[in-house]
C-alpha cells in the first residue's frame, strides 16, 4: 500500500513538472540560429537632436500624439519639449506644459515672469525615448513584454504587458507611461511602423527647422550619422550605463 | 479605441516645480502593502522556525501559532500585486514566460516554493491531529461532523500511520522543512527589497543594503504581529474562562501568556536594533558621500517627508516602542501599545521607501505628492486607495479564522478537542 502510494506521488510530481514546462521552451533558438536570423541587417537606428535649432513650437508633440494614437488631451506623451531659462542669479527654471504640445507662447514659468535683462540664456530641449543599447526597462520586465529589436529599437508587446509599471520605474529618462486607453506601458519607438518602411518618424517629418533627425549608425554614408560621428555630440544621463542612442548637439550642462 | 481614458496616477499625484510630463506616482498604496504583507509572512515563519530549528523551547507555544498564521498571510502577500496590475487578467504570465533578468519574475517561483514549504510543514506537524480527528469523528452524525470528517480525511492524504516511528519521521521532516524555509522566507522578502534596491534610476531606492534592511524589518513586523494576535487570543480565552467561573484556569492562561511574550519580546528587540542600525547606516552613507542626487534627497528627507521619516517612523515607530519594551515593569497593556507602534513603524518604513522614492522627479528639479484616495469613485480609486489597503489588511484575519477551524493554531485548543 505505502509503496504504491510512493510510486503514485513520484508519477504525480513528474507529471506536474512536465505539464508546467512551457511548450515555448522547445522553440528557443540557438545562438547561431538567432545570429543567422538577423544576419545581413545593417541597421542601428539612432536620433540626433539639434537643440540650437529647436524653437519650441510643439509641432513634433502634436504630430506624435496624432500618429501614435495617444489621447490628445491626456497629460502623457511619447515625446516632449522642455524650456530652460537660466537667470543671472544662477537659478535654472524649467517647464514643459502639456509636454510643450501647444508651443511656448507665454513668457511665464509657473506664474513667474523674467525680465529679459535678468536672463543669461534660454533654450528648448526635445526629449524622446533613447532606445538604449543597455535598456533598463527591458532588463526589469518580468514577462519579456518589452524587448529590443535587432536594429536597436525597444518595443512593447501590448498583448503581453501585465501593467506592473516596473519598466516605468526603471527608466531614468521618464519616457514611459501607461497608455490611457490600453492600460499597458507605452513609449516612443522612433515610429517603428514608419521607419521600417522607409518613412521618417512623425516628429522628424513635422519639424520645420530640422531640429530632429533620424540616423542609421550602420550606414557610414548617412548624413546624420556623419554628424554624430564627426561632431561633438552628447547624450543624456550617461552615468546610468544605459548607453542612450539619442544624441544632442548643443546640450547645456543644466539639462536634466 | 473606445475605452475610457484613465491616466494612471493623475488622480492622486500633485506635482510641484519641474517634473517630467510622464512622471506620476505609479506605485501607490498597494505597492506599500506588498512588501509589508510579504514581510509579515516571512517574519511569522522565522519566529516559528526559531523553535523548530534552533530548539528555542520557550517559543514552543507561539511557534505553532506563527506557522499557521504565516499560512493565512501567504495568499495576502500576492493580493496587493494583483490589485496593482493594470492587466490583472494577465497575472499568471510571470509564471508562464518568466523573464529572469527581472527581479519580479522570480516572485511566482519563490512564492510557490515557499507556499509548498509552509503547507507541507503544517501537514507534518498536524498529521497526527488529523488522524485523531478522523478516528474521533467516525460514527458521529450530523452534517457539520460529516463535513469535518471528509475534510480531515482529505487532509491526511491517506497516511493514517501514527506509530512512534512514523511520528518521529514527521517531526524530522517538519524540522528539515523549517530549516529550508528560513532561507526561502528570507529570499522571498530579500528579493522584495531587491526589486527596489536594484532600480538604478531611483536615487532613494538604489542601495545594496535594501534587501537586508527589508529582511530585518520583515522579521520585526512578523514577530510583532504574531505576538499581538497571540495576546489578543489568549486574553479572550482568559476572559471566557473567568466568565465561566474558572479563575484558576484564567490565571494559568495569563501566566503562560506573560512568559511567552517576555521571551518573544527579546527576539523582537534584537531584530529591531539590527533593522534601525542598517537604516541609519544607509542614511549616513548617503549624506556623507553626497552624490548628485543628495540635494534633492536631503530636501525630501529633512524637509517634505521629515514628519513621515523622523517623527512617525524613527521616533514613534522605533524609538518609543523600544523604550516601552526595554523599561522594567512591563505590563501587557504597555506591550500591546509597543507592538502596535512597531507594526506602524514598519508600515511607515515601507511607505517612506515606496512613496518617498517617488516624491521627487527623475529630473531632480521637482516634487510629487501622493494624495491617497479616501472615498473611492471608481475601481481604480478603490484599488489604489484607502479601502483597497484595508481590504488587504483584513484578509489574513479572515483566512486565519477559516484555517483555524480545521487546523487549531494553539496547543490549548488541540488538547481541548
Amino acid at each position: 500500500m505505502s509503496c504504491s502510494r510512493r510510486a503514485f506521488l513520484k508519477d504525480a510530481v513528474g507529471g506536474t513538472l512536465a505539464s508546467v514546462l512551457p511548450l515555448s521552451a522547445f522553440a528557443f533558438l540557438s545562438t547561431e540560429e538567432a545570429k543567422a536570423a538577423i544576419a545581413g541587417s545593417k541597421v542601428r537606428w539612432a536620433f540626433l537632436v539639434d537643440t540650437i535649432k529647436c524653437i519650441g513650437c510643439g509641432m513634433c508633440v502634436t504630430a506624435c500624439k496624432n500618429e501614435n494614437e495617444i489621447p490628445f488631451d491626456a497629460p502623457v506623451t511619447r515625446t516632449w519639449v522642455e524650456r530652460y531659462v537660466v537667470t543671472k542669479d544662477g537659478e535654472v527654471h524649467v517647464d514643459s506644459p502639456l509636454g510643450g504640445r501647444d508651443g511656448f507662447t507665454d513668457n511665464k514659468i509657473r506664474d513667474e515672469e523674467f525680465a529679459p535683462e535678468d536672463i543669461t540664456k534660454a533654450f528648448f530641449v526635445p526629449k524622446l525615448c533613447n532606445q538604449c543599447d543597455n535598456p533598463a526597462c527591458v532588463q526589469v520586465c518580468p514577462v519579456g513584454a518589452t524587448y529590443q529589436t535587432h536594429d536597436g529599437v525597444v518595443l512593447i508587446d501590448r498583448e503581453w504587458c501585465i501593467g506592473c509599471g516596473y519598466c516605468i520605474m526603471a527608466c531614468p529618462y521618464g519616457v514611459r507611461f501607461f497608455h490611457p486607453e490600453l492600460r499597458v506601458a507605452d513609449k516612443c519607438n522612433f515610429c517603428y511602423h514608419r521607419i521600417t518602411k522607409g518613412l521618417q518618424p512623425a516628429c522628424v517629418q513635422s519639424c520645420a527647422f530640422g531640429a530632429r533627425r533620424l540616423a542609421n549608425l550602420e550606414d557610414p554614408d548617412d548624413p546624420v550619422t556623419k554628424i554624430i560621428t564627426t561632431e561633438r555630440v552628447a547624450v543624456l544621463k550617461d552615468e546610468y550605463g544605459t548607453k542612450p542612442h539619442v544624441f544632442y548637439l548643443g546640450l547645456d550642462a543644466n539639462v536634466r | 479605441m473606445t475605452e475610457d481614458i484613465i491616466v494612471h496616477g493623475v488622480e492622486w499625484t500633485v506635482k510641484e516645480l519641474f517634473v517630467y510630463p510622464n512622471e506620476f506616482i505609479y506605485w501607490s498604496i498597494q505597492i506599500v502593502m506588498y512588501p509589508y504583507m510579504t514581510g509579515l509572512v516571512a517574519g511569522a515563519f522565522v519566529l516559528s522556525s526559531l523553535y523548530h530549528v534552533f530548539g528555542q523551547k520557550d517559543l514552543k507555544e507561539i511557534a505553532q501559532f506563527s506557522l499557521v498564521f504565516s499560512l493565512a498571510l501567504l495568499p495576502v502577500a500576492a493580493l496587493p500585486l494583483l490589485l496593482h496590475l493594470q492587466q490583472p487578467a494577465r497575472a499568471l504570465e510571470p509564471l508562464l514566460t518568466p523573464h529572469f533578468t527581472s527581479a519580479i519574475a522570480a516572485f511566482g517561483i519563490v512564492f510557490t516554493a515557499y507556499g509548498l514549504i509552509v503547507l507541507s510543514e503544517i501537514w507534518f506537524v498536524y498529521r497526527e491531529y488529523f488522524v485523531a480527528q478522523v478516528q474521533a469523528l467516525r460514527g458521529t452524525g450530523g452534517f457539520w461532523n460529516a463535513l469535518r470528517r471528509v475534510v480531515y480525511g482529505a487532509l491526511t492524504i491517506g497516511a493514517h500511520d501514527v506509530g512512534d516511528e512514523a511520528l518521529r519521521v514527521d517531526h524530522k521532516a517538519a524540522k528539515i522543512l523549517a530549516a529550508v524555509g528560513i532561507p526561502v522566507a528570507c529570499f522571498l522578502h530579500g528579493y522584495a527589497g531587491f526589486i527596489f534596491g536594484s532600480v538604478k534610476a531611483n536615487a532613494l531606492w538604489m542601495s545594496p543594503l535594501m534587501p537586508v534592511i527589508f529582511i530585518m524589518s520583515a522579521v520585526v513586523s512578523g514577530i510583532a504581529l504574531c505576538m499581538l494576535t497571540y495576546i489578543v487570543i489568549m486574553e479572550w480565552q482568559a476572559f471566557r474562562e473567568r466568565r465561566k467561573g474558572g479563575a484558576v484556569e484564567a490565571g494559568e492562561i495569563k501566566g503562560a501568556e506573560t512568559e511567552i511574550i517576555t521571551k518573544a519580546a527579546r527576539y523582537l528587540l534584537g531584530f529591531l536594533v539590527a533593522a534601525i542600525s542598517l537604516e541609519l547606516l544607509d542614511l549616513i552613507f548617503r549624506g556623507y558621500t553626497a552624490m548628485k542626487s543628495w540635494d534633492i534627497l536631503r530636501s525630501v528627507m529633512y524637509g517634505k517627508d521629515f514628519m513621515n521619516i523622523f517623527v512617525l517612523q524613527y521616533t514613534l515607530g522605533n524609538l518609543v516602542p523600544f523604550v516601552l519594551l526595554i523599561l522594567p515593569g512591563r505590563t501587557m497593556k504597555r506591550t500591546v501599545l509597543a507592538l502596535l507602534l512597531v507594526l506602524f513603524g514598519v508600515f511607515m518604513m515601507r511607505w517612506n521607501v515606496v512613496i518617498g522614492g517617488q516624491a521627487f522627479s527623475l529630473s531632480f528639479s521637482g516634487y510629487m505628492h501622493y494624495e491617497i484616495p479616501i472615498i473611492p469613485h471608481s475601481l481604480e480609486t478603490f484599488k489604489e486607495g484607502l479601502f483597497g489597503a484595508l481590504t488587504v489588511i483584513a484578509a489574513p484575519f479572515v483566512f486565519f479564522w477559516i484555517i483555524n477551524k480545521f487546523v487549531p493554531s494553539l496547543r490549548r485548543d488541540l488538547k481541548g478537542s
